[in-house]
């Protein structure tokens, strides 16, 4: 579904991204593992549009996709809930999720999957007209996950949803990406939390410093050594 | 207390002309963070496309009441809006989008390069137009003035010269369609940034353009549609400015947006509300300083000292505007 190739991304005149190549078949989770300066990041902001590649490839569903806006890229399927959330937090939770659907039209479907959002995080619909910024952290995530899936993407890449969560909220938001899996939304996750991307990966990849170091299953990354020492805190 | 009301009105009407220019400043400053100081020249340039509406109607003069305010003033406006709109959007094209990833100096060079473009651009078409190929120099497209020296504003039957009184107070029809179309304006924009998409989309890209860009919204396009709302207003404003003045110039802009800089500075910059409020607060401070300081420094040759001073104040003491941002978070 999802394909990269030797994929260089550069800010400024330094590369943070020094030649990745991987694939995510529809229908998976993958997780992007890797410490902070990996590049899992500029990986994500690089499929969306909003980092140009110096080199390298981007395809998907058989399509060249790198150098499209990034408006044509949503358009095309793949939606991302960004780093820190990103919402904008003087709107409402409604607000939020209605610019979460502009690239859509139909004004029914929007309704409907804006109730199932509200299904899914009962507060959310409880507090549909109160400001973003008012929310909890979790709440807050929910609320950056049910907008990235307002534009019924194919692809959903989330990048970092457990940062700043506790364990509970953590669990609450994985069973959430394990549902959407069962929905049929392919999923390409960063975490840093390898433990709780792991668990769910059908396959992971582990950067380091701009380079992808090795991949496997995600249960077996879990049991790998070298994976255990740098990301599991086992010794 | 009567003369306390006729500067409130006075006041009020100027702000209001102030208030429409600065909401160009404020939208544009909102989504790009440039100050984009060719748009005064906007309002200009919608005071001209005006002016030029009316000379290729034939120059109508003497139209009663009711036909001069139902066709002849709209069209006038129309064709200031369409002129206005067209430079705006072609200035963000071709002068500001190229240089949109460059340091923040850049581009406000070249807003003062627009400008100066601009202002000379319209005293040469009106004047020896040089878009007229011809062996003869100079050229003049006939029955055009030339915009050298001032122009005469075309009178609208029913506003220009009229007064109405209430009480005491006189306020002149000018002044009324003025503050008549800050009002239809404020609402029409309430309404297009809170009920639209493309509102929505505008108000999104200003918080945060690159989480904007994830929803799907094209920003390039938000980015004109925000020169477009500001051309369209200052071209409104251009009108009244004629109405009020009885003459235009090609140089009108200059002083007219710098004074509507202010009003959206003072309002506080990339809020729309602001830019309304704190053109009206300009205007009733200038007409308030020139009745009520006494001595020569109440003259009225002193209203733009006390204008910049208020401005100064401001950025000193509530940098932030009147109307600074609310904030709205929690960690």
């Amino acid at each position: 579904m999802l394909e990269i190739k030797q994929m260089v991304v550069a800010y400024g005149r330094v590369n943070a991204v020094k030649g990745i190549d991987f694939t995510v078949e529809k229908g998976q989770v993958v997780s992007l593992l890797g410490t902070n300066g990996a590049g899992k990041s500029t990986t994500l902001r690089a499929i969306s549009g909003l980092l140009k590649l110096v080199s390298g490839e981007i395809w998907f569903e058989g399509e060249r996709i790198d150098g499209l806006p990034a408006h044509k890229i949503v358009e095309r399927g793949i939606a991302q809930s960004p780093e820190g959330r990103r919402l904008f937090r003087q709107m409402s939770v409604e607000d939020n999720l209605k610019l979460g659907a502009y690239s859509r039209k139909d004004s029914s479907g929007i309704r409907s999957d804006m109730d199932r959002i509200y299904d899914l995080f009962p507060v959310l619909g409880e507090r549909r007209t109160e400001a973003a910024g008012l929310f909890s952290g979790g709440e807050q995530q929910m609320l950056a996950i049910g907008r990235a899936m307002m534009s019924q993407p194919k692809l959903l890449m989330l990048d970092e949803p457990s940062m700043g969560l506790s364990p509970i909220m953590t669990q609450t938001i994985m069973k959430t990406i394990r549902d959407l899996q069962s929905d049929g939304v392919t999923i390409l996750l960063v975490e840093q939390n390898a433990q709780a991307a792991l668990s769910l990966a059908d396959r992971g990849y582990v950067l380091e410093v701009g380079h992808i170091m090795f991949s496997d299953t995600g249960a077996a990354l879990l049991g790998d050594d070298r994976v255990k020492r740098a990301y599991l805190g086992a010794d | 207390m009567e003369l306390f009301f006729q500067q409130l009105i006075n006041g009020l009407s100027l702000g209001a002309l102030y208030a429409l220019i600065a909401v160009g400043y404020t939208v544009v400053y909102g989504i790009v963070q440039l100050i984009n100081f060719a748009h005064g020249e906007i309002f200009m340039i919608g005071a001209f496309g005006a002016f030029a509406t009316w000379t290729v109607m034939g120059r109508p003069a003497d139209w009663p009441a009711t036909t001069a305010l139902l066709v002849l003033l709209p069209l006038m406006m129309i064709g200031g809006m369409v002129a206005a709109i067209a430079v705006a959007v072609a200035t963000e094209r071709f002068a500001y989008r190229p240089l949109r990833g460059a340091p923040r100096l850049a581009p406000l060079i070249s807003a003062i390069g627009v400008s100066v473009f601009l202002q000379e651009l319209i005293r040469l078409f009106f004047g020896t137009n040089p878009f007229i190929p011809s062996s003869s120099w100079p050229v003049r497209i006939p029955g055009w003035p030339d915009a050298k020296s001032a122009v005469p504003f075309p009178s609208v039957t029913g506003i220009s010269g009229e007064i109405i009184s209430i009480g005491g107070v006189t306020i002149q029809m000018p002044a009324v369609f003025t503050l008549g179309a800050l009002a239809i304006c404020t609402v029409f924009l309430w309404y297009f940034v809170n009920r639209t998409k493309t509102g929505r989309a505008m108000v999104a890209t200003s918080q945060d353009p690159d989480t904007a860009r994830l929803m799907g919204i094209n920003v390039d396009r938000v980015i004109v549609s925000a020169f477009a709302v500001g051309a369209a207003l200052a071209a409104i404003a251009g009108v009244a400015h004629g109405l009020r003045y009885g003459n235009i110039d090609f140089r009108m802009g200059f002083l007219a947006g710098l004074k509507a800089f202010t009003a959206a500075v003072l309002g506080g910059i990339g809020n729309i509300n602001g830019a309304v409020v704190g053109g009206l607060v300009l205007g009733v401070a200038e007409a308030m300083a020139t009745t009520f300081i006494p001595g020569q420094f109440g003259s009225s040759a002193w209203k733009d000292v006390w204008a910049f001073v208020l401005l100064i104040m401001v950025l000193v003491f509530r940098p932030q505007g009147l109307l600074g941002a609310k904030v709205v978070d929690r960690a």
